[in-house]
């Protein structure tokens, strides 16, 4: 990242874009006059806060996740603490979620039985998800832990290894190759084309889209934001009179989009964890 | 969702180009990776150490107390039934009881009045029997007496008439017999014509 002051200001303007409408000044001085600045995927890589240049390379968003990791692990391990045989309210808030993920994720698609081994990792992966996804709409964080690919590549990874290994115990390594590589019912000659496609299915493209996809959606529900808001921003603060009108629009925009973003986060946590179990549901199947 | 990000993320590269190049948004830095995987490692660990265990053992605590007390209900509704069966039954016992102590009164009172029937009828026979005994008793004696008065007095009397011609103990036996079988002889032709 280069150091320069002008492009430094930009970060810190776009970042707490939400947060602070008072960060416009710098900008504004820095170039100036009054422009109007697209959100960048440089707001996906912000300068590093600690250890600089080593692994250990600590940035804002790596911040935002380990606030979201120890608010979850908070919450869960208070609530559990007091958890009580009569629940309480937020007991009861915390049983749902944890029903909801076996009841309606686990139970309906890998059946009662099967069930038992997947839901803890289910469930863990959910409010995980959930827990770095919904960080993109509260403010002072904005952004999505999910954002910067490293974490949703090893959400699939997990996912990825669950389900291989879960295949394997079933059918042992031969039989579990046989059964995803070589999907009985077609004549042979078909593998030709089947085997390779299954494979690529198998082995890259399941673990890949389910990383991607996450990314992407937060990625995206971020720029929406950002830009809905120094928009809002722009037209309110820096534009002539004629123009404000617009920026009450982009403000509702980005009023909504705050709470499509709400519903993305927790839509995505859904998808990867019925996806992760349709996947080991699959894998451990005889017939598909 | 993904299409839009695909293209904020193309025309933001574009903008941008000159810092950050778009392909690092799908390819990890090392550091990413080492920090998520802390925290992922922090949640799993807090998950499957304490907060999953714990709502298990609670979940399934409640589910056997749940059925527990289902299962009790059940019980206790069943030994109810029971008690009301077994009441049911004692009472019908009691009924059929009394019917047969009923039953059983009325034949032994019908006995007793038999009995009591019986017994005044076999009194009254024996004393009818007696009556009619002791009457035939004194009518023999009565007879006797009488045979014997009349014999007397009809001897005195013909002594008297006769005079002691009538003397002889034979000869006066046999004219009170002889006179008696007349006598009887006319009292059962008199009866005889009577009965006529």
């Amino acid at each position: 990242m280069p150091a320069k002051t002008p492009g430094t200001g930009r970060h810190d303007h776009q970042e707490t874009a939400l947060s602070s409408l008072a960060t416009v000044l710098p900008l504004a001085s820095d170039e100036g006059g009054s422009t109007f600045h697209a959100p960048s995927i440089a707001d996906f890589f912000p300068p590093p806060i600690l250890f600089e240049g080593t692994i250990f390379e600590f940035n804002r968003i790596q911040f935002v996740r380990l606030v979201a990791a120890v608010v979850l692990v908070i919450v869960f391990v208070t609530i559990a603490r007091r958890a009580k045989l009569v629940p309480g309210r937020s007991q009861n808030l915390i049983e749902m979620g944890l029903d909801f993920v076996r009841v309606n994720v686990a139970e309906e698609i890998l059946g009662k039985e099967r069930a038992k081994k997947h839901v803890a990792v289910l469930t863990t992966m959910f409010f995980a998800i959930l827990a770095f996804n919904i960080t993109s709409i509260i403010p002072g964080l904005n952004i999505a832990g999910t954002a910067l690919i490293g974490l949703p590549v090893l959400l699939a990874a997990w996912a990825y290894v669950r389900y291989l290994s879960a295949g394997v115990s079933e059918h042992g390594l031969g039989g579990f190759l046989k059964a995803s590589l070589f999907p009985p019912g077609v004549p042979w000659y078909m593998y030709v084309l089947l085997t390779p496609i299954e494979f690529l299915t198998v082995f890259v493209i399941r673990p890949a889209t389910l990383a991607i996809r996450l990314m992407a959606n937060m990625v995206a529900g971020h720029l929406m934001l950002v830009l809905c808001f120094s928009a809002t921003q722009y037209f309110l603060v820096d534009s002539a009179l004629a123009m404000k009108p617009f920026g009450v629009l982009t403000f509702v925009a980005g009023f909504a989009m705050t709470l499509f973003e709400a519903f993305v986060a927790a839509l995505q946590a859904y998808i990867f964890v019925v996806l992760t179990a349709v996947y080991i549901s699959l894998s451990v199947e005889h017939e598909h | 969702m993904s299409a839009a990000a695909i293209t904020a993320a193309v025309v933001t590269a574009a903008e941008s180009s000159e810092e950050i190049d778009g392909i690092r948004l799908l390819i990890p830095e090392p550091a990413d990776i080492l920090w998520s995987a802390v925290v992922l490692i922090i949640i799993a660990v807090a998950f499957y150490k304490y907060a999953l265990p714990t709502f298990n053992r609670i979940l399934d605590e409640r589910t056997e107390k749940i059925e527990g007390g289902l299962a009790k209900a059940e019980s206790v509704q069943a030994e109810a039934a029971a008690a009301l069966e077994e009441y049911h039954l004692q009472l019908a016992e009691a009924r059929t009881e009394a019917a047969r102590i009923r039953e059983d009164a009325r034949t032994e009172g019908g006995q007793i009045v038999a009995e009591a029937r019986q017994k005044a009828q076999d009194e009254a026979a024996r004393i009818s029997e007696t009556a009619s005994r002791q009457i035939e008793a004194e009518r023999q004696q009565a007879e006797v007496q009488l045979r014997t008065d009349v014999g007397s007095l009809a001897t005195q009397l013909a002594s008297k008439i006769v005079g002691e011609s009538l003397e002889d103990e034979v000869r006066r036996t046999r004219v009170v017999d002889r006179f008696l079988d007349e006598l009887e002889a006319s009292a059962v032709a008199t009866s005889g014509k009577k009965g006529s």
